[in-house]
């Protein structure tokens, strides 16, 4: 068993899905940080066999809502005196602009300068988006 | 600001009110002649429909409104790289509603988010066109005296016609439909209409390739063109081209009070013969569009 200090001001990042621990820790530029943060990579979990966590040892401004596309499982604990003091448990955003790009080349997007790809959500339960202007799917299941 | 950019965009009972402003008009030309009289329309084509257009700009002149626009994108600003935002705020500064046809899926959509006045989705490319829904259900209502308690054939090229995937959609919101889908297998109906839209709503239909077998069970068949080069096989085209050709053969199968729909333009999919039929409204229909859009213009600009 690998153990990581809990940390006493900051910000954990629990219950990723395995394998996307690494994309998100990139994506919020945690690779690049100045205080200490740590990626843990299938850990055990109770709920799905394995899990990715993240700990980061500052209070950093989160993209709640791309989380939330990444992996909606994802809870976010605020911790302070090394207590959570706030637990927000994501879900899929309603909207996703300017995350994910329209594969159909006959959307407007594919043309058009300046636009902002905008996705919504039609099925939460199956994580079903489509383009806002042309209405091509997009899910996470590819 | 109300838009017309996708046919579910008005509720059933905006529809009806929609339709009974046409009924007015057709009976009574006169008295709205001069409504629109101080209005101006743009038709902003950039891509070429003479039908479309000229039904557009023929409602408003006859709503005694004025119409400006371009049917080549090359003759005007879009050729210099102006981007669609910059157009619209443009177009829209000077006129009072525009109707837009763009090649790009979602063009329309985009374009409203910037419009300063009502724009009318004139066609996006494989995409969506609106007026002719109207002009569909319309016709179907006209001529049936109701959208409800119909069965309704769909006939050719049910895969990649897109005014085929409007009406189902649209018609699946009243009581009482049965879709008799015909075509070709390579040519069916999409799995996501299908699924999201029939099985979801329970709305009855089956899957047929041969006209002949079900004509006589029919309210309304509404043909679409099949086109040689979408078959994957020269076999099956020869053994099913015939299928879905109209001619009187056919018809002599069919009730007496079907209605026989198409959005145009025919290419040989209904024989001229059939013309003459009482039961071919494919031409009363491209009438009925122009007056639904007489219709459509008054109620995005507030004259009705």
């Amino acid at each position: 068993m690998l153990y990581i200090d809990s940390i006493s001001k900051g910000i954990v990042i629990d219950h990723i899905k395995a394998g996307y621990g690494l994309s998100i820790f990139k994506y919020l530029g945690l690779d690049k940080a100045d205080f200490t943060v740590a990626l843990i990579m299938n850990a055990p979990s109770k709920k799905y066999g394995k899990k990715d966590l993240i700990k980061i040892e500052n209070n950093i401004d989160l993209d709640l809502t791309m989380l939330g596309f990444i992996d909606p499982n994802i809870t976010v604990n605020i911790i302070d005196n090394e207590k959570i003091v706030n637990k927000i448990k994501l879900s899929l955003p309603e909207k996703v602009e300017g995350i994910i790009k329209c594969k159909n080349p006959r959307c407007i997007t594919s043309t058009e300068r300046n636009i902002m790809h905008r996705f919504v959500l039609i099925d939460e339960e199956k994580g079903i988006y489509k383009c806002e202007y042309c209405d091509q799917i997009y899910s996470w299941e590819g | 600001m109300r838009h017309l950019i996708d046919p579910m965009d008005f509720s059933i009972e905006e529809l009806e009110d929609l339709f009974s402003l046409a009924d007015e008009i057709i009976k009574d030309q006169n008295s709205f002649k001069k409504v629109c009289e101080d209005k101006i329309l743009a038709t902003l084509f950039y891509e070429p429909s003479t039908r479309t257009r000229f039904s557009f700009e023929v409602a408003m002149l006859r709503l005694g409104g004025k119409v400006i626009g371009f049917s080549d994108p090359g003759s005007s600003s879009v050729m210099k790289g102006e981007s669609i935002p910059d157009t619209i705020r443009t177009v829209g500064s000077y006129v009072d509603i525009i109707a837009i046809r763009h090649p790009k899926e979602g063009a329309p959509k985009y374009a409203s988010f910037y419009s300063p006045v009502p724009l009318i989705n004139a066609g996006d490319g494989g995409h969506q066109h609106p007026t002719q829904t109207l002009t569909d259900l319309y016709t179907i209502r006209k001529t049936k005296g109701q959208i409800s308690n119909l069965t309704i054939g769909l006939c050719g090229d049910l895969k990649f016609g897109r005014t085929v995937h409007s009406l189902v959609k649209a018609m699946s919101r009243y009581e009482n439909i049965k879709f008799i889908l015909i075509s070709p297998k390579e040519l069916q109906i999409p799995e996501y209409i299908k699924t999201e839209v029939l099985l979801k709503k329970g709305i009855p239909f089956i899957e047929i390739e041969r006209l002949e077998d079900v004509i006589g069970t029919l309210d309304i068949l509404y043909m679409t063109r099949v086109q040689k080069e979408r078959f994957f096989n020269e076999a099956d085209y020869i053994r099913l081209k015939d299928s879905y050709i109209l001619d009187n053969e056919k018809l002599k199968l069919a009730n007496k009070d079907l209605s026989i729909l198409h959005p145009l333009p025919r290419v040989n999919e209904i024989s001229y013969e059939v013309d003459d039929d009482p039961r071919a409204v494919y031409f009363q229909q491209v009438k009925y569009g122009m007056f639904v859009r007489m219709a459509l213009i008054m109620k995005l600009l507030g004259v009705a």
